[in-house]
C-alpha cells in the first residue's frame, strides 16, 4: 500500500439547472458565467496590518485558498477580479486604496477583512479611514479583530455566492451605475 | 563630560537666558526664550568642547493651561563621541507659534520641523519646505493640539454613550 493516502472525496462544482437531451444540455448564460467566475476568482491582496498575516495563514497549506477556485493571487489590480482590503486604511492611504481599485477591470468584488478596514475598529482617530466604504464601494464584510481564517473563508465564499448569482447584466444597469457615481467614479 | 560642565560652558556664554534647569534620570534639560534658540544650538554644535553634532529628535507638547507658553519644543540633541545626551526646551505662545528653524544647523530637523508643523502647528521661520509630512495634505487643523478631540469626527454608526465621548 502507498504511504500517501490520496484525497478520493474530490467535490466538484455542481453543473447549473437546465434542460438535459441526449447531447445537448441548456441553460441559462448568466448562470454559465457565474460558475466560471465565482470558480476562478483572482483575487488582490491589499494587506496593511495583522489581518494581513491571517491572510497569510488562509492562502497558505492549512487553510489552502486555492481550494475555491484561488490558486492564483494577483499583484497587479488590472489582472484581479477581487479586492481583499485587510487591515487598518489610513485618511493618507484612501486615495491610494481607490487608485488601485480603479485600475481593476469590470467585474470587480471587494471584500472587507476585519473591523479596521470594514469600519475602522479600534481606531476611531482623526488619522483612520472609518471604513473603506467611505471611497470604495464594499460587497462582503468580515468582521474580526483579526478574523480567523474560516471567517476569511467564508467571506471569501460569499464573494462566490455573490459572484454565481450575479446577472451579466448588472455591471452596465443603473443601479450600479448610480452606486459607482455615489463614491464618484465614472 | 558632565552635566555640570556643559552647564557652566552655557552659563558663561548665555548667562541668565538659561531657565529650570532639571535633571531628571541623569539628563540635563534647561529651557531658554524663543529668540536665542539658534544661537544655543549652534554653540551647542559648534564649540569644539560640546559636539553635539546630532539632533536625535524635535518634538512639541501642548500645555493648554500656561496662557503665552502653551507650545513646548523640544530639542534632544547627542554628542556622538562622548554619547552625552541633553534637552534642550523652547515655549511659544499659540497665537503666533513661530520659532526659527534649525535646518541650517542640522538636515535632520527639515522633516521633525514638518512633523511638528503638521501635528502642532508651529510656524518654523526660515523652514525651506514647511508642509503637511504625515497627514493628509486636506487637513485643515493640528490634531495633537489639545482643543481637537482624538475621534475622527466624520464617524456616526457610533454611540456616543458606549464609546465614552
Amino acid at each position: 500500500m502507498r504511504p500517501v493516502t490520496h484525497n478520493t472525496k474530490v467535490k466538484l462544482v455542481e453543473a447549473p439547472q437546465g434542460f438535459t437531451g441526449e447531447g445537448f444540455f441548456t441553460t441559462k448564460l448568466s448562470e454559465v458565467v457565474g460558475l466560471a467566475r465565482s470558480n476562478s476568482i483572482w483575487p488582490l491582496p491589499f494587506a496593511t496590518s495583522c489581518c494581513g498575516i491571517e491572510f497569510m495563514a488562509t492562502m497558505a497549506a492549512h487553510y489552502d485558498l486555492a481550494r475555491f477556485g484561488s490558486e492564483r493571487l494577483g499583484f497587479s489590480p488590472r489582472q484581479c477580479d477581487l479586492l481583499m482590503v485587510m487591515g487598518t486604511i489610513s485618511k493618507k492611504m484612501a486615495p491610494v486604496l481607490r487608485q488601485v481599485y480603479l485600475q481593476m477591470a469590470e467585474p470587480r468584488w471587494v471584500l472587507a477583512v476585519g473591523a479596521c478596514a470594514s469600519s475602522g475598529g479600534i481606531f476611531d482617530t482623526y488619522s483612520v479611514l472609518q471604513g473603506i466604504d467611505q471611497v470604495i464601494p464594499v460587497d462582503v464584510y468580515v468582521p474580526g479583530c483579526p478574523p480567523r481564517p474560516e471567517a476569511i473563508l467564508d467571506g471569501f465564499m460569499r464573494i462566490q455566492d455573490l459572484v454565481k448569482q450575479e446577472s451579466i447584466r448588472r455591471r452596465t444597469d443603473d443601479q450600479y451605475k448610480e452606486l459607482l457615481n455615489s463614491y464618484g467614479i465614472q | 563630560m558632565t552635566n555640570d560642565d556643559i552647564l557652566q560652558k552655557l552659563q558663561a556664554k548665555f548667562g541668565q537666558t538659561i531657565q529650570h534647569i532639571e535633571e531628571p534620570y541623569g539628563m540635563l534639560t534647561f529651557e531658554a526664550p524663543k529668540e536665542d534658540n539658534l544661537k544655543i544650538l549652534s554653540f551647542l554644535k559648534d564649540d569644539p568642547s560640546l559636539q553635539f553634532t546630532y539632533l536625535n529628535d524635535l518634538t512639541v507638547v501642548h500645555y493648554p493651561e500656561q496662557i503665552g507658553k502653551e507650545l513646548c519644543v523640544v530639542y534632544l540633541l547627542q554628542n556622538i563621541y562622548t554619547k552625552t545626551r541633553i534637552r534642550f526646551k523652547t515655549y511659544t505662545d499659540i497665537i503666533t507659534p513661530e520659532v526659527y528653524t534649525a535646518t541650517s544647523l542640522y538636515a535632520t530637523a527639515n522633516w521633525l520641523e514638518r512633523e511638528a508643523y503638521d501635528f502642532f502647528g508651529v510656524q518654523f521661520i526660515g523652514h525651506p519646505n514647511l508642509i503637511r509630512i504625515m497627514n493628509v495634505e486636506e487637513m485643515d487643523y493640528h490634531p495633537l493640539r489639545k482643543e481637537f478631540p482624538l475621534e475622527d469626527q466624520t464617524r456616526s454608526d457610533k454611540d456616543d454613550d458606549m464609546f465614552g465621548r
